[in-house]
């Protein structure tokens, strides 16, 4: 029998076991909101494919742990030349594909090498941009060369869209995934489940779950209905923040309450007019009351945040005073710039419910000063079309969930497009720093810049909510990255 | 008192509540329904608020009112698109019976209803954006064929009557006809299935706002309270048991108004047997 | 009679392709870029290019337009932009929740509205019919989605009853797939139970006033023979219309059902299709359910003009 044969008869056994109880001790559901539209999270930008397979079916150099620290993954330990520029990745020995095929450094080569390609549809491309050259020195050794230093690199590469792929089954992952992770994929039944089975012959630890099942519940009345009816064990990202109390309450559940990679803000069309106005902005930043937003559309989860970065993270200033709450202020600064009986723009708010219901605060809010809004709900893909691509818009409401997404503020064609020479020096030099306080240093003073220009009105940081069932452990409380990581995940007894 | 009295009374009373609700919230209700006042948010009914409050502190029986501006209009607006395209088809239909024009038109009515309407309604807003106006197109469209069958139907079986043959022997044309015997006869069919049709928009528009389709935030409407309120039905039931008591109502109120009216004509409608 | 068959078979082949522009016109006019969607906020310009030309967006509308009706008429549907896979397999799956679903809601309903309906019939103006007709009255004033939302709090929350939802697949066993379409096809059932059980009172009743039902009885029949030897039969002609007419309602309106119950079925696909502007997936399947309803009326119109003549000239 060949070890795929093997594999898979483990695996058929395993789930004919786990299938017959409803609550076997080994086996779980997982339930999230949106089903990923395939599984290859080299190929596409949606978060659920991460949720899905990162770390559980594939696996990258190096890996998120549950505090956002990066740590060895395929890559048991690396080495990083004096001028920054040469990385030497050891990879982890014994590292086998789902497929039975040996993980070595020939198939990491193939894998940087397809990402950073001409013809990638790599939705992370960027992150490859500085790679000048992949090499392979022997079977388990690859260097890397980059073109500039670039502190991030390590970083860089634990992201999702940066796991290692097999070249034989490459073209295939986006339906069948081959990766190298704890769990391999078993079965998708489109539209309603997707399930794996753990992987005896990983090169680290065997999870104790032995099949795992993911299923999608979009609706939040649903999954409140879904969670109550004990149809799943876990549901991550839970929609409906209302019925956290009745969960907490329940002693079969428990309400797991932590934080994430959003950053959620009234993004302001800086080129467009009056936002262009620093005073217009500086207006808005104090006609909002964070608060009231994060009780009234979030019941009370989430953080409030002075810039565009996550309060968990070290680095973190904390900035809220700069835009506190007053409406009086708020006035004298528009009559300052010329608007004393206020003016009206358009907000456009996308589907998510921190935007929908958020935004119909934030409407009454500015209504108090003499802001008028047009609201108007759009799908996504009108968001991206109108306001992302098109730049048309003059307030939007968007959380931004990439880890350590600052940079966003150094590109003047993004679309809320501010445009800041003195911000982009400093995100260079961060760049080129690799000592940790350096970088702290240099990561405080991108916040006060982009904080004192009010570029946007910064709301709060998402909170990552997760319900389940009172046995369950090992689940991560934060979301350093969009991945629902299970190889630490167990019954209690 | 006649079945057809009973209903046409108890059903218009009960539509008539809420459409006196609707008139009056142009121009006054309790509360203003653009605010916020998290504060106060998720009250059971009491002295302030009769209704209570929802989940952003908003008045609900103010919300009821505005909501039921929006249901209404929204209905009434789509029948009448329905009536205004649907009868001169219907009735054009009857008067050319057999021809080309008949064929057309009972073939496109036929193909209206074959479409899944909840997903054309979906599509219209995806292209032209959500909102009541859009709403009332989506819903209009799919009451044309109900009204064009509906009068061609009857038409039909009144062309056959010795008043409309002698008004052709005269030289009448047949728009003359149409316009000047039919119409004019076919107004108690009409009414009756234009309340019916009416209550079936209250429904659509509660269908589309639920789904997030209809008139948008900050103008308030039963269905989109509805959908809020799913979820919090375990701490608050009464944000979703008052939206739907009052659909149902007036649906109810419209339907039993409609029947009454159709047994009261009972005998002129026995001819008309679509 | 062969005249009359081809006159049908053209309207209907005129019907499809009419319908297959339609449906292509709109959805090509939504705006939104597939790929933009699937790569997100920070693709680059290249890669949305690169996803573009692999998805074939990059081609002329008309060009895609007999493309697509090309491959349907082969029974090749396409392939989902955004799951990668053909559309007809996407599609097969997916009826096979869809399809049952209404036939279940289906049967539920007549079960429910032909004792309702004739039962009212025959107490007409009496207790039994104001109780059944005022039954029917909420029943359709009640929305459906409102319905399912109380149908799981009660049978599936606090009962435990059944799951709130979800679909184990039918090679879990026929009985835990019917277990699970019960709750749905009760919330779409009611409401057309509603319908359909007034459409068979009144349907009757006319019967019941007609001149050949006098004469049964002055023959003897009693009110029931009368009834049920001879009414009944006549009574169902309008009635097997209206089942018609729901049924393809429920086929594709149980978008809000699915949704609720978190369904995989063709409603909600192409629900999040238009979502996900999956293009392909939304006219393929628009498509495929309006070819559907014109062929079963093609279907039922032939069985009515075979049955009764008179009907060829249509009235």
């Amino acid at each position: 029998m060949t070890i795929m044969t093997r594999m898979l008869t483990a695996s058929a056994i395993a789930l004919m076991a786990g299938v017959g109880a409803v609550q076997a001790q080994t086996s779980i559901t997982v339930a999230i909101q949106l089903e990923p539209p395939n599984l290859d999270p080299t190929g596409g930008a949606a978060e659920a494919i991460d949720s899905v397979v990162y770390s559980n079916i594939f696996e990258g150099l190096t890996r998120f742990a549950s505090d956002g620290s990066v740590g060895p993954g395929l890559a048991k330990s690396w080495e990083i030349s004096d001028d920054g520029l040469t990385y030497t990745f050891h990879l982890q020995e014994g590292v086998l594909f789902h497929d039975g095929s040996d993980m070595n450094a020939e198939d990491v080569k193939f894998s940087l090498d397809r990402a950073r390609a001409e013809d990638s549809t790599n939705a992370q491309k960027p992150l490859f941009a500085q790679i000048a050259d992949v090499s392979v020195t022997d079977r388990l050794t690859v260097v890397v060369t980059l073109s500039q230093p670039n502190g991030s690199f390590l970083f860089n590469m634990a992201w999702g869209d940066a796991v290692i792929v097999a070249p034989e089954t490459a073209a295939t992952n986006a339906t069948n995934p081959t990766g190298t992770g704890a769990f391999m994929f078993v079965n998708w039944v489109q539209g309603d489940r997707i399930e794996l089975t753990h992987n005896q012959f990983y090169w680290g630890a065997v999870p104790e779950l032995e099949t795992a099942t993911f299923r999608f519940i979009s609706d939040p009345t649903a999954a409140f209905a879904a969670m109550m009816a004990e149809d799943v064990d876990v549901f991550v990202g839970f929609p409906a923040p209302e019925n956290l109390p009745q969960f907490e309450a329940d002693p079969r559940f428990q309400v797991i309450v932590g934080s994430t990679e959003g950053e959620t803000i009234l993004a302001m069309n800086n080129k467009v007019a009056p936002f262009d106005n620093p005073l217009v902005r500086e207006a808005v930043a104090h006609a909002i009351d964070r608060q009231a937003i994060i009780d009234g559309a979030m019941f009370g989860y989430g953080t409030p945040i002075g810039t565009h970065f996550a309060p968990h993270n070290p680095a973190y200033l904390d900035l809220t005073g700069l835009s506190g709450y007053d409406p009086e202020r708020a006035r004298e600064l528009l009559a300052e710039a010329g608007l004393p009986d206020g003016f009206t723009t358009t907000l456009r708010l996308p589907p998510p419910s921190y935007a929908r219901r958020g935004g119909e605060i934030i409407a009454a809010q500015l209504r108090e000063v003499g802001i008028q809004t047009e609201v108007t709900n759009v799908e996504w893909a009108q968001w991206l079309e109108q306001v992302f691509g098109a730049k048309d818009f003059g307030l939007t409401i968007v959380s931004h969930t990439e880890p350590m997404d600052i940079n966003i503020y150094a590109n003047p064609e993004y679309y809320f497009q501010y445009d800041n020479q003195a911000f982009r020096d400093v995100m260079d030099a961060l760049t080129a720093t690799t000592d940790p306080d350096g970088r702290t240093a240099l990561m405080q003073q991108a916040q006060t810049i982009i904080a004192e220009d009010h570029v946007n009105g910064y709301l709060f940081q998402l909170a990552a909510l997760t319900v389940a069932k009172a046995g369950v452990e090992g689940l991560w409380p934060n979301a350093p990255v969009a991945a629902i990581d299970l190889t630490g995940v167990t019954w209690a007894e | 008192m006649s079945r057809g009295w009973r209903g046409l009374i108890l059903g218009g009373s009960l539509a008539l509540i809420f459409v006196l609700a609707a008139i009056l919230s142009l121009v006054w209700t309790p509360y203003a329904v653009d605010g916020v006042d998290i504060a106060n948010k998720l009250l059971t009914p009491n002295a302030q608020h009769w209704f209570g409050t929802d989940h952003y502190g908003r008045d609900i029986l103010s919300m009821i009112m505005v909501g039921a501006r929006t249901s209404i209009a929204v209905a009434v607006l789509a029948v009448g698109i329905g009536m205004l395209a649907g009868i001169p088809l219907g009735l054009a239909a009857a008067a050319w019976q057999g021809g080309w024009a008949d064929e057309i038109i009972m073939r496109g009515n036929d193909l209206v209803f074959a479409f899944p309407s909840l997903v054309i309604a979906i599509l219209i807003t995806a292209v032209f954006g959500p909102g009541a106006v859009n709403a009332i197109i989506a819903i209009g469209i799919f009451n044309i064929p109900v009204f064009a069958r509906l009068t061609r139907g009857a038409a039909l079986s009144l062309w056959s009557r010795d008043f409309i043959l002698s008004a052709r022997v005269a030289g009448k044309s047949g728009l003359r006809i149409s316009v000047e015997h039919i119409l004019p006869n076919l107004a108690s069919l009409m009414i009756v299935q234009g309340t019916i049709q009416f209550s079936l928009g209250i429904l659509a528009e509660a269908g589309l706002s639920y789904v997030g389709l209809g008139a948008q935030p900050p103008i308030p409407s039963w269905g989109k309270m509805l959908a809020d309120a799913q979820t919090m039905v375990a701490i608050a039931p009464h944000l979703a048991l008052i939206p739907g008591a009052a659909i149902i109502l007036t649906v109810l109120g419209l339907n039993l108004m409609g029947d009454g009216l159709r047994d009261l004509m009972d005998p002129r409608l026995r001819v008309q047997r679509t | 009679m062969i005249a009359y068959v081809l006159r049908r078979l053209v309207s209907l082949i005129i019907s499809l392709i009419v319908a297959s522009l339609v449906i292509f016109v709109v959805v090509e006019i939504v705006p939104g870029d597939p790929a933009a969607y699937m790569l997100g906020m920070n693709a680059q310009p290249d890669t949305l290019a690169a996803l573009r030309a692999e998805l074939g967006l990059d081609g002329s509308k008309v060009a895609r337009y007999f493309g697509w009706v090309a491959g349907m008429v082969q029974g090749d549907f396409g392939t989902s932009y955004t799951y990668r896979t053909p559309v007809s397999g996407m599609i097969a799956d997916r009826v096979w929740v869809s399809l049952p679903l209404a036939l279940y809601a289906l049967i539920l309903s007549t079960l429910i509205a032909f004792p309702a309906g004739i039962y009212a019939a025959s107490r007409r103006g009496r207790a039994g019919d104001m109780g059944v007709m005022a039954a029917t009255q909420l029943g359709v004033a009640i929305p459906n989605f409102w319905f399912a939302m109380v149908l799981v709090l009660i049978f599936a929350i606090n009962l435990g009853w059944f799951s709130a939802g979800g679909f184990p697949g039918w090679d879990k066993g026929l009985w835990s797939g019917l277990k699970a379409l019960t709750l749905p096809a009760v919330a779409l059932a009611l409401p057309q139970a509603a319908i359909l059980a007034r459409v068979m009172r009144s349907s009757l009743l006319d019967m019941l006033g007609e001149d050949f039902i006098r004469t049964a009885r002055a023959k003897g029949l009693s009110a029931g023979q009368a009834l049920w030897r001879h009414a009944l039969r006549n009574a169902l002609i309008p009635v097997l219309t209206i089942i018609g007419l729901q049924f393809s309602f429920l086929l594709a309106g149980g978008i809000i059902i699915e949704q609720v119950f978190y369904l995989p079925g063709l409603g909600r696909l192409v629900f999040q299709s238009i979502t996900q502007r999956d293009l392909i997936v939304v006219e393929s399947v628009v498509m495929l359910l309006v070819f559907a309803v014109i062929v079963v009326n093609f279907a039922v119109d032939l069985a009515y003009a075979v049955v009764d003549p008179r009907l060829r000239v249509r009235v």
